[in-house]
């Protein structure tokens, strides 16, 4: 039965190939039914070869096919072949298992995706490549998995590469993965040509067995190499970087590649080469073990201070993957697969059930606008609380137990350095605790925050609000203009209907003594017309009089509502100053919220609040379907029981660990301590997690304590590691390139122009320049080439 | 059609001289281009075309009859030219040269199915039909002055392409590279003479036969050094090696489309090819006492044409300078002298011709819809052409070298056969698989996501047609990927002669000669894997060990 595992990574490659041709036209949702089948027909064929290795006796488990040859020249050969055993069959168990159950929720996340074909291709791809990196026969076959889970892993992150400045981020943070992962690939290659060179082959059969022949120095700096390589693909110190940018990726891709597959590659490729771990001196192996421990330990205090619920759970990752370096740092390969198993279960579930939520809520990741959720969604809510006592290690689930072990082998690698790693991987367990409580309760007791106004729905408030003020003002200062203007026009008036007055007296004056001069006798008719017109006078004056009085009437009350305007003006003015105490007052967006935090006291700008919120008050969070739920509850299932793999109570108990034994070559740590050690380390581990748990409740859930003295500033900005990476790239690094292109443009091309200019300059090249010299050089070898093929013709034939 | 005819008949099955029919028949096709009327568009473009398809074809049959298993020269189309002057037409190929003809076989009508000249087809066409024979005729030749007649003689068809249909700078980029190659390879006919001359006497009577050069020449050490020194500047420009470079960014980035396949793919080659065969092949002494300065020049141009490459703001020119690195890996596996890095680096001339042939193309299509190649210009592009983001993808993962498509192949094999003889160099010569990541990804990211707006959101993707161009070499990408075994297996006999020839050659030479000097750092010369496990010492000193054996598994 154990001839089947070519049909392992056979199964998602025809998906793949199948979804590549015809993905677009089986659409949604069929496209990813057939990935789903694909990779459980994987799954299938897994668990064939699995009950075939084990009908096998102990020591024939290592069975090698070779489908065919790879790479061969001069001494070198690869195969493209497969090497099934307990660890790389253990390995497949989980990949397909859980890539199953993520292939089936990615049917319900990625419902109405504009490429919802081409993220189950990569899917598939993804899982082809990843049980090729376990199945490899070889060393290059495992890196070529290995550079595939890579590319898969960036075409995944930058899925959503167009969503504006977050397409960018999310193309940016693709990239990022990649290239950082490079770095970790150069070990890899090195440490590859440094074992040809020492072996004269790189297949594992060769490997395990002739390691012995490396000699320590050599064995000591191949580990450090793909030590390297590991911390590259596993995120840990210093290039775990990427692993938090990469929750950019759909949440079943965090789920699947960044949690619970890809990102255990290095530590499978380190207890895959155990034995050339067993050859090297023992300070590279407690490089191992220090590296995971200061991991496990920095990323853990890093996601306290995560408000991101992916976030969290990334750094949370990388914190796990550092007790995994730790357990194969002290020999305890059978812990490391263990808690990386029960992992890939809780970790999938916690991510899963994040990517539920954030689904539920129309894409909101921040754990300050959630709470309360497990009204909305108890499903999801149920299934999290599991995956959250897994990982605090509450007994009976099954981090508890995978946890426990690292810390009992870490405790008894001995010497200083043995304390030392359990105290640390002892805080990082409490820690562990305290964060996943903090996010339970963050994200599902509590009061239900999403319908609160955002930071940014309140700034728009706020900037509505000051306008309308400022409006007023405008306003105001518009009015107080006219009346001004009015005023002067009514000024105007009033001197205008002076002068009328004046000339109307002037008029009746000048009539009155025109009349007194005349006389009726000398001319009557003359006589009469001047009477009349100083009747007209006489009676224009009154009228003049009261137009007179009437314009200062109105030249008052315009002055009177040029003071009113004023006043207007003034009142405006103030309430703009209201208005802005009023903002002001409003208290700051708190960065760091409990379940007990009230929502923000808005005052009259809550009529301000943008359509974006109103439009938000008529959803409500809501349950994921059923390919979504499911999943979550068969996770959940084998979240609670995986620690029945390998109880610790009696040797009987010890499954893993005797099924996992021919893969390890008797290089599995002895434990020398007794029952009683073992008993006191449980439940100082249980004591641990039950006070983390416990002050997380009084911080979080009671709010007893501020959560400002809790998240410090280092732990929300991952201790500006990242930051400082980004700005030596951003700046020696960029401008070491940047010097490079000056020195390409200016010295060499400079010097080669140089030449030219000079020799042109002094006559001796300057013919040559004149295209005329490239006509008639290639008339000479165009003619010459013809003659020569035309005499060759005639020749020849 | 008429060549290929003569060809047949020119003997019996056995002995079909099939290679001269590579360069007759587009030269042929170029006489025919010239006996058509300019206006008649849509026959010229058709003429080129079955002519480069034809010799396309026959190169293939060249593949199909090669028998693998022989490591010596096959084909062999030879007759006496100028007797007294020990001129003579001799083509054949081996392992070496026979990817390089399917290459150039390949790339020619690939160039002329996806690219379009749009003005004065005729000239165009005729150009890029001689470049063929020219290309071929290059690769083929075994008579040292035959060989050096097509290298330069492909010079000309590439400056007019440059200079007639390029763009911006076309003139100074066309100038540029042909004064330059050819300043660089007029020094080598000095060489090649001299060689001749000198070696008359071991060679009784004057001769260019490479293969009788090769076996008996027994220049003193300071005519090596000068004549392989003459022939290593012509080629040094070719590859381009560092500091010796800079034609090339202007060349690719002025040349037409077609221009830029056929430089990088096939005619960056011939200065590889030429280190080969006619460097390493005829100075196996010198080329090992100067393997040190090769492969620096060679890490070099690895770690120093990507970080060029990173701070280019036009496409077209990264993927130029990209090819400075690329062509970096197979200087270093040619002086790894060992079987892994020669046959990586000839693999590797393969794959870069077609991965590179490939971008080139890519490229090409986004000016023809955009009219820019400026980075800064381009944006969110897969949005509006999903077909053309993926076969770019494919394209480039290939050329940062993933393993399971072509580049890693040879990449890794040529790193492998370094770290096994020169361990520094190629500890930083992996570096560059770093920035190769790093500059095309940056690249990638900036032309091909993020949000698109203007002309960005509303460029073509790729019609049927242009697919179904460039799809031979998307199907190479992957074929040599995963399966290369059929192409290395005809390449192994060939780099196992040639290896027995310089251990032959070299050994006679290092009884007079003191062993290599061990600067630290500097280890022996041809260390082979079965050395290393032999003596188990540390690695030091299995190093130091392997400096006097030349043995090669």
């Amino acid at each position: 039965m154990v001839e089947a595992v070519w049909l392992i990574p056979a199964f998602p490659l025809v998906g793949f190939t199948l979804l590549m041709v015809f993905g677009r036209r089986l659409g949604e949702p069929i496209a990813g039914w057939v990935a789903t089948l694909a990779a459980a027909g994987s799954f299938v064929s897994t668990v064939v070869v699995f009950f075939g290795l084990v009908a096998l006796d102990i020591e024939e488990r290592f069975h090698i096919q070779t489908i065919f040859t790879w790479i061969s020249s001069g001494s070198f050969t690869v195969d493209i072949g497969l090497l099934a055993d307990p660890l790389s069959i253990t390995m497949c168990l989980f990949i397909t298992g859980v890539g199953t159950l993520i292939h089936l929720y990615s049917i319900g996340y990625m419902h109405g995706d504009p490429n919802f074909a081409k993220f189950f291709v990569y899917l598939n791809l993804f899982i082809a490549s990843m049980l090729l990196l376990v199945l490899g026969d070889n060393l290059l076959l495992t890196f070529l998995g290995w550079e595939g889970v890579g590319a898969c892993s960036y075409l995944l992150i930058s899925f959503w590469f167009d969503q504006g400045d977050e397409g960018t981020a999310n193309a940016g943070a693709g990239k990022k993965a990649f290239v950082t992962n490079r770095i970790g690939d150069f070990g890899f290659m090195l440490a590859t040509f440094l074992i040809f060179v020492e072996l004269g082959s790189i297949n594992y059969d060769d490997i395990l067995t002739r390691s012995s022949e490396l000699g320590s120095q050599t064995a000591t700096l191949i580990v450090v190499l793909f030590l390297l390589a590991a911390t590259g693909k596993s995120a840990q110190l210093p290039l775990f970087v990427w692993l938090p940018d990469a929750m950019a990726g759909p949440t079943p891709v965090s789920a699947l590649i960044h949690a619970a597959t890809m990102v255990t590659s290095g530590v499978f490729l380190l207890t895959r080469l155990n034995p050339v771990l067993a050859e090297a001196e023992s300070w590279s192996l407690g490089l191992i073990a220090w590296v995971g421990a200061l991991t496990a330990l920095f990323a853990a205090t890093v996601a306290v201070g995560q408000t991101d619920i992916k976030k969290v759970l990334a750094y949370s990752t990388v914190s796990q993957l550092g007790y995994l370096f730790l357990a194969v740092g002290v020999g305890a390969y059978v812990a490391a697969i263990f808690h990386m198993v029960t992992h890939a279960f809780f970790k999938a579930l916690l991510f899963l059930g994040s990517g539920s939520v954030i689904h539920g809520l129309h894409e909101e990741q921040d754990m300050r606008r959630m709470g309360g959720l497990r009204a909305f969604m108890p499903v999801t809510a149920f299934t999290f609380i599991i995956g959250w006592l897994a990982i605090a290690g509450v007994p009976p689930f099954s981090g508890f137990w995978s946890k426990d072990e690292i810390l009992l082998y870490a405790w008894d690698s001995g010497g200083v350095s043995g304390p030392a790693l359990w105290a640390i991987g002892l805080v990082t367990a409490l820690l562990t605790a305290f964060y996943m409580t903090r996010q339970v309760i963050l994200t599902f007791f509590g009061r239900s925050r999403y319908h609160d106004p955002t930071k940014e729905e309140i700034r728009d408030a706020m900037v509505d609000r000051l306008e309308g003020a400022k409006g007023e003002v405008e306003q105001a200062l518009a009015a107080r203009a006219a009346a001004e203007e009015a005023a002067e026009k009514a000024t105007a008036d009033i001197d205008k209907r002076q002068e009328a007055l004046d000339k109307a007296q002037v008029a009746l004056l000048e009539a009155t003594e025109a009349v007194e001069g005349s006389s009726e006798e000398d001319d009557a008719k003359a006589h009469q017309k001047l009477v009349k017109a100083l009747d007209k006078a006489t009676k224009a004056v009154p009228k003049a009089e009261t137009a007179l009085a009437k314009a200062q009437d109105k030249a008052g009350s315009e002055a009177a509502a040029i003071g009113d305007a004023a006043d207007a003006v003034i009142a405006a003015e103030g309430r703009v100053l209201s208005v802005e105490n009023e903002v002001r007052a409003v208290p700051r967006f708190p960065r760091r919220v409990t379940a007990t935090t009230e929502p923000i006291e808005l005052g009259p700008l809550g009529d301000h609040l943008p359509e974006r919120w109103h439009h938000r008050q008529d959803t409500t969070p809501h349950e994921s379907p059923a390919t979504m739920t499911v999943p979550l509850m068969i996770l959940a299932l084998a979240a609670t029981v995986a620690g029945g793999l390998n109880l610790p109570f009696t040797k009987d108990l010890h499954f893993l660990e005797h099924w996992l034994e021919p893969s390890l070559f008797g290089h599995e740590a002895k434990l020398s301590a007794g029952a009683g050690t073992k008993w006191a380390l449980a439940i100082i581990a249980i004591a641990v997690g039950a006070i983390a748990i416990f002050a997380a409740f009084r911080v979080y859930l009671r709010g007893r304590v501020d959560p400002n003295r809790i998240e410090l500033d280092g732990m929300v900005n991952a201790w500006w590691v990242d930051a400082s990476y980004a700005d030596f790239m951003g700046g020696p690094g960029r401008r070491m390139f940047d010097l490079a292109a000056w020195f390409d443009r200016t010295i060499i091309d400079g010097a080669v122009r140089g030449v030219a200019t000079v020799s042109a300059a002094t006559g001796s090249v300057l013919r040559a320049l004149q295209p005329g010299f490239v006509r008639s050089y290639a008339l000479g070898v165009g003619v010459g080439s013809i003659l020569v093929m035309a005499w060759f013709v005639g020749r020849v034939f | 059609m008429l060549a290929l005819q003569l060809a047949v008949d020119a003997g019996p099955p056995s002995t079909f001289s099939v290679l001269p029919a590579l360069i007759a028949v587009p030269v042929l096709t170029a006489v025919l281009l010239a006996l058509l009327p300019a206006d008649r568009e849509a026959e010229i473009k058709l003429t080129a075309l079955v002519g480069t398809v034809i010799t396309g074809a026959l190169s293939f049959y060249v593949l199909w009859q090669f028998d693998a298993a022989d490591g010596g020269l096959q084909f062999v189309s030879r007759a006496t030219w100028i007797e007294s002057l020990g001129l003579s037409w001799f083509l054949a190929v081996d392992g070496i040269s026979l990817f390089l003809v399917v290459l150039t076989g390949l790339l020619f009508p690939i160039a002329i199915l996806t690219t379009e000249p749009h003005h004065d087809p005729k000239p165009y066409y005729l150009w890029l039909t001689l470049l063929m024979a020219g290309s071929m005729g290059a690769f083929l030749a075994l008579d040292l002055l035959l060989f050096f007649l097509f290298f330069e003689v492909v010079l000309v068809p590439m400056y007019f392409l440059i200079g007639g249909w390029g763009h911006g700078n076309k003139v100074y980029a066309a100038m540029k590279f042909f004064l330059y190659t050819m300043a660089a390879s007029a020094l080598m006919l000095v060489g090649i003479v001299s060689l001749v001359f000198l070696a008359s006497g071991d060679t009784g009577g004057p001769t260019f036969d490479v293969t009788i050069l090769a076996e008996n020449h027994e220049l003193s050490r300071l005519a090596s050094f000068l004549v392989f020194g003459s022939f290593a500047l012509a080629f040094a420009v070719k590859v381009p090696v560092f500091p010796v470079h800079t034609w090339l960014p202007d060349a690719h980035t002025e040349a037409p489309t077609a221009g830029s396949v056929i430089l990088a793919g096939v005619m960056l080659k011939l200065g590889t090819y030429g280190l080969l065969r006619f460097g390493l092949y005829l100075f196996p002494d010198v080329t090992r006492d100067l393997a040190p300065l090769f492969l620096t020049l060679g890490v070099i141009g690895i770690v120093y044409g990507a970080a060029v490459a990173t701070m280019q703001t036009d496409l077209k020119r990264l993927v130029a300078y990209s090819s400075v690195a690329h062509m970096g890996f197979i200087v270093l596996g040619i002086f790894a002298l060992n079987s892994q890095g020669l046959q990586g680096g000839i693999i590797q001339m393969v794959n870069h011709g077609v991965s590179t042939g490939a971008l080139f193309i890519l490229v090409g299509w986004v000016y023809e819809r955009r009219h820019t190649r400026e980075i800064a210009a381009l944006g969110g592009l897969q949005k509006a052409a999903p077909v053309m983001a993926a076969v770019f993808t494919l394209v480039m993962l290939s050329s940062i070298g993933l393993p399971g498509l072509n580049g890693f192949v040879g990449e890794f094999l040529v790193l492998l056969g370094a770290f096994s003889s020169a361990r520094w160099w190629a500890v930083i010569a992996t570096t560059g698989v770093i920035l190769a990541a790093l500059y095309l990804l940056w690249a990638y990211q900036r032309v091909f996501h993020g949000p698109a707006d203007g002309e960005n959101a509303e460029m073509a993707d790729l019609r049927p047609t242009e697919l179904l161009g460039i799809m031979p070499l998307l199907v190479l990408i992957v074929f040599m990927g995963v399966y290369p075994k059929p192409v290395l297996d005809r390449i192994e006999p060939a780099v196992d002669v040639l290896i027995a020839h310089i251990e032959e050659r070299v050994d006679d030479f290092e009884e007079d000669e003191p062993a290599p000097t061990e600067r630290p750092g500097v280890p022996g010369l041809v260390a082979t894997a079965e050395a290393a496990h032999e003596g188990e010492e540390g690695e030091e000193s299995a190093d130091d060990a392997e400096s006097g054996s030349e043995e090669e598994g």
